[in-house]
């Protein structure tokens, strides 16, 4: 056991853990988040996808201890239900999901590829969406969605 | 979602509950249903199991379908509103809760609309209720009941005097029955069910908010994980337990029979003791080459089942002009969900409590009873939403887990599946041959058509009593429902096609009756169910895409034979008028040209086009769909590109257009990653599909065709289901849009490059 800062969602937390606790255990067991979850634990899928230093990073396969000082984003950390994020927003407003247990992964990877390059092209925002997996197959949809926003931050 | 569904769970009166998860164990065995009736024993047959006014005018409702992402929550929400006449924001649904929901047994196969939205069950208990409190409300105003209008929870009297629901009866029983003559609100008057409403979950799933299974929190909880046989019938010789030893917040190792699980104080611990735990296996029996498997299929003992038999085949396909004959096979299809499953039990010596995204809370209460030897009514399971289940994926195996390793460590356990649990022991879609014989007159119709195919099954959904048809049951010893050999009766009966074994176009004449969709009269279906080496269970659309597949094709082939448009000849062949309904549909909306397959000339270039069709009458009964696919097939690489799906679906009234595109786009496309990709593997000893490198799925880069929806509602039709029929048609029309394109007919899925080149191969051999 190991105390640990991290800075998640504009908040700084201690945790006492393993140092090499994946990351995503300690999101959703130590802090109660919602918004990472367990796929396959061997970035596979998407489902545990956070954002650091603008880029995804799969929660499931980094060990807690590797995080340092980095600022975590999860899902719940882009907006709230009565305040959403504009790409939150465009998901509502397209009814993007099924189940939605994949959400994490689509909508922030398609943030962080947007944020990086707003006039990215839909290849490669498809590109980039390359490992996750909806298995609801509510493609159409999200990709609908991912547009929207990103028609939004262009205008 | 967290706000919203607290409310939901805070009923009135007598029960006041919320869904902090950890308060939920107050109520444990205990605890009442609405008003009073008795836990776990709530009677479908009263209003008040179903019902409930609250003293704030809030409807809270129960049922026992519950909502895994096909978007029944809020339909069934729109219902009571409906029929109710309230706002929708005004009803709190409270789904599969063996404490206060009726048992409404496994929400499947397409029939939670045909049983809650049509003139029973929870449809009939909110017509039930309006009626009622019109009663009521025809007493305190001392007026008739014609003279009352309702709106808005608020009944008025053409006097102008008027009342609330909750001035009648807020937080009191109604001690009514459900009124056989209920009369529902006509179609023609909703304005909230019909309606394009969002789903109610959507802002909570977007902002990370929803409480999936996986997010519930008990205190004391500790965390789980199995540690499973390396193969299908392998047994435990020994568990060294020594050799976790070392992991730190070990709790125990937990075994039963061949059942093995490890407890920790943390998920990881869990999940590094389940890694380092030395456990030695007898090997369980070889595994039937992969390569060969149909072959082996077909030489087993089998249970035979005739859906239909003219008893005239022989003879027929004998004088036929012509015979064609066709073997069809479809390989066995993972549920896969994209989250491993995940449940949490309390297990104390007097009651238990499993939180479980099972889609049988009732069953799996009676199956948990029996694993932990505890009565039934001592056991409470909880519907708490997993990861798109699709069919029997792990829910229902890891709730069983779960409750066991509570029990064993008398602590609360949360119990997370590793993806290789999840995709090793789930029950597969089975794997299927199908061979089709067809007889063609001269003037190219279809005289006889007989088909026969071979059905791989192992297990199934366990219901109230056969744990041994999953993976857990199995390693504690329990049997699973294996088909039994035996040879085939004659039909009897009435004509039923549940599974889709028969065509649309037989007539299917059974008994002097004849219920099929078509006009063949020289008819047999032979079924033959074979014993698995895999567990099996219900996939999304079980054996119905399978048998469609196989159908849908074969009807394409006799009609290119017969050098006719496929349209039209399935029109010339087909009786059912919502079978012609939404085929005439698709077929319109797709503007489709009237021409024989495959298209005449074929371009010299690298990729060419196709179309096709496929339509069903999903079970027989339960809704109807047609299915024109487009796609490009590039001749050099093999690869299949589905461009634009155009569907026509007809399953009656429509609960909510919205919710019911997002399932019929889900279904194509889930229908289009399973015909073209997705196949479970195995070497000589086990499963070689463990993870999403080893089973493929179409992920967010593939290119996605168009997909466009057409409803076809004809006038007062019941409600049918409608969450399964675009994904029956899928691989069909697909396959028939290749024939169309190349001359290459696929009879063997997935449509993988590797198959459609040497189908390319073979057609050029067979026409040089």
């Amino acid at each position: 056991m190991k105390k640990i800062t991290l800075n998640v969602n504009g908040q700084q937390h201690v945790v006492a853990v393993d140092p090499e606790t994946p990351l995503l255990f300690v999101l959703s067991d130590e802090l109660g988040l919602r918004g990472p979850r367990f796929g396959c634990g061997m970035a596979q899928c998407g489902a545990c996808t956070v954002i650091m230093r603008g880029q995804v990073v799969r929660s499931c396969v980094m060990p807690v201890s590797a995080v340092g000082q980095d600022e975590v984003t999860t899902l719940e950390g882009l907006g709230t239900p009565e305040k959403p994020h504009p790409i939150q927003q465009a998901f509502i407003e397209e009814g993007a999901a099924q189940c939605g247990f994949c959400l994490s992964g689509v909508i922030l990877t398609a943030k962080a590829v947007l944020d990086t390059k707003p006039d990215a092209s839909d290849q490669e925002i498809r590109d980039a969406l390359g490992g996750i997996l909806c298995r609801c197959f509510t493609h159409t949809r999200m990709l609908r969605a991912i547009r929207k926003y990103a028609e939004a931050i262009r205008a | 979602m967290t706000q919203s569904r607290r409310e939901f769970l805070k009923s009135c009166g007598a029960l006041i509950v919320s869904f902090s998860a950890g308060s939920l164990r107050v109520l444990s065995a205990q605890s009442q249903g609405q008003f009073g009736t008795h836990p776990s024993h709530i009677d479908p047959e009263k209003l008040d199991s179903w019902l409930a006014v609250g003293a704030d005018g809030i409807i809270t409702a129960y049922t026992g379908k519950c909502d895994f992402g096909q978007g029944i929550f809020t339909a069934q929400s729109q219902l009571v509103a409906e029929e109710l006449c309230v706002p929708i924001d005004r009803v709190k649904l409270i789904q599969c809760d063996t404490s206060v929901c009726p048992d409404q047994g496994t929400t499947s196969g397409s029939q939670s609309t045909p049983t809650n939205f049509n003139s029973e069950s929870l449809a009939l208990a909110a017509a039930t209720a309006r009626e009622a409190l019109l009663g009521l409300a025809a007493v305190k105003l001392g007026e008739r009941v014609e003279q009352l209008t309702v709106a808005d929870g608020i009944i008025t009297s053409n006097m102008g005097r008027y009342v609330r629901y909750e001035e009648l009866i807020g937080n009191k029983h109604f001690n009514v029955l459900l009124s056989a003559t209920a009369k529902r609100r006509s179609s023609r008057d909703w304005t909230v069910l019909g309606k394009p409403i969002p789903s109610l979950d959507r802002t909570a799933l977007m902002t990370g908010q929803f409480e999936f299974v996986h997010h519930v929190r008990i205190p004391g909880m500790l965390h789980g994980r199995v540690v499973r046989p390396p193969e299908m019938g392998a047994t435990v010789v020994h568990v060294d337990e020594q050799s976790v030893r070392s992991v730190p917040g070990l709790v125990k190792v937990v075994v039963r029979k061949n059942f093995i699980g490890v407890v920790a104080e943390t998920q990881y611990q869990a999940a590094l003791a389940a890694r380092k735990l030395a456990v030695q296996w007898n090997p369980g029996p070889e595994l039937p080459s992969h390569n060969s498997f149909f072959d082996h299929l077909r030489k087993q003992p089998s249970h035979d089942v005739l859906s239909v038999d003219s008893r005239d085949i022989e003879a027929q396909l004998a004088a036929a002009s012509h015979v064609i004959r066709a073997i069809y096979t479809y390989p066995y299809q993972m549920h896969g969900s994209v989250g491993a499953s995940c449940a949490v039990a309390e297990v104390k010596p007097e009651s238990a409590t499993v939180w479980s995204a099972t889609q049988s809370v009732y069953p799996t209460r009676s199956i948990v009873a029996k694993l932990l030897n505890m009565p039934v009514d001592t056991v409470r399971v909880i519907y708490v939403r997993g990861s798109g289940c699709y069919g029997l994926n792990g829910a229902d195996a890891v709730s069983f887990d779960a409750a066991i390793l509570s029990q064993a460590v008398g602590r609360p356990v949360r119990l997370q599946f590793s993806r290789q649990d999840e995709m090793m022991w789930e029950n597969f879609g089975s794997a299927c041959v199908v061979e089709h014989r067809a007889g063609m007159a001269r003037d190219g119709s279809i005289v006889v058509w007989d088909r026969e195919d071979w059905v791989a099954s192992l297990g199934n959904r366990p219901g109230y009593d056969i744990p041994g048809n999953v993976i857990t049951g199995m390693l504690l010893g329990y049997e699973a429902e294996l088909p039994e050999p035996r040879s085939a009766k004659a039909p009897g009966g009435k004509f039923r096609n549940q599974s889709n074994t028969v065509p649309s176009y037989f007539a299917g004449c059974v008994a002097g009756g004849c219920g099929g969709g078509g006009t063949i009269r020289s008819e047999r279906a032979l079924t033959h169910t074979v014993r698995s080496p895999f567990f099996t269970g219900p996939l999304r659309s079980p054996l119905r895409i399978q048998n469609t597949f196989a159908n849908e094709c074969f009807i394409d082939e006799l009609c290119a034979h017969a050098k006719a448009d496929p349209v039209a000849f399935r029109l010339q062949h087909l009786q059912n008028s919502r079978v012609i309904g939404v085929l005439k549909a698709a077929a319109d909306a797709a503007s489709w040209q009237a021409r024989p397959s495959p298209m005449a000339n074929f371009s010299r270039a690298q990729t060419v086009s196709g179309r096709g069709i496929a339509c069903v009458a999903y079970e027989g009964d339960n809704g109807y769909a047609a299915l024109v696919a487009e796609v490009d097939v590039d001749l050099q690489t093999g690869t299949v590109r589905p461009k634009r799906f155009i569907i026509a679906l007809d399953c009656g009234p429509v609960s909510n257009p919205d919710g019911l595109r997002n399932q019929t786009e889900g279904g194509i496309l889930q229908g289009m990653s399973r015909a073209l990709v997705e196949e479970v593997t195995w070497d000589n000893r086990r499963v070689t599909s463990v993870d999403w490198e080893t089973y493929k799925s179409l992920h967010l880069d593939s290119e996605m065709p168009t997909v466009e929806t057409v409803f076809v509602t004809p006038a007062d039709r019941p409600a049918t289901g409608a969450g399964e029929t675009a994904i029956t048609v899928t691989p069909a029309a697909i396959g028939n849009a290749i024939f169309d394109a190349t001359s290459a007919r696929l009879r063997d899925l997935p449509f993988t490059p590797e198959r459609v080149k040497a189908a390319l191969l073979a057609d050029r051999g067979a026409r040089a």
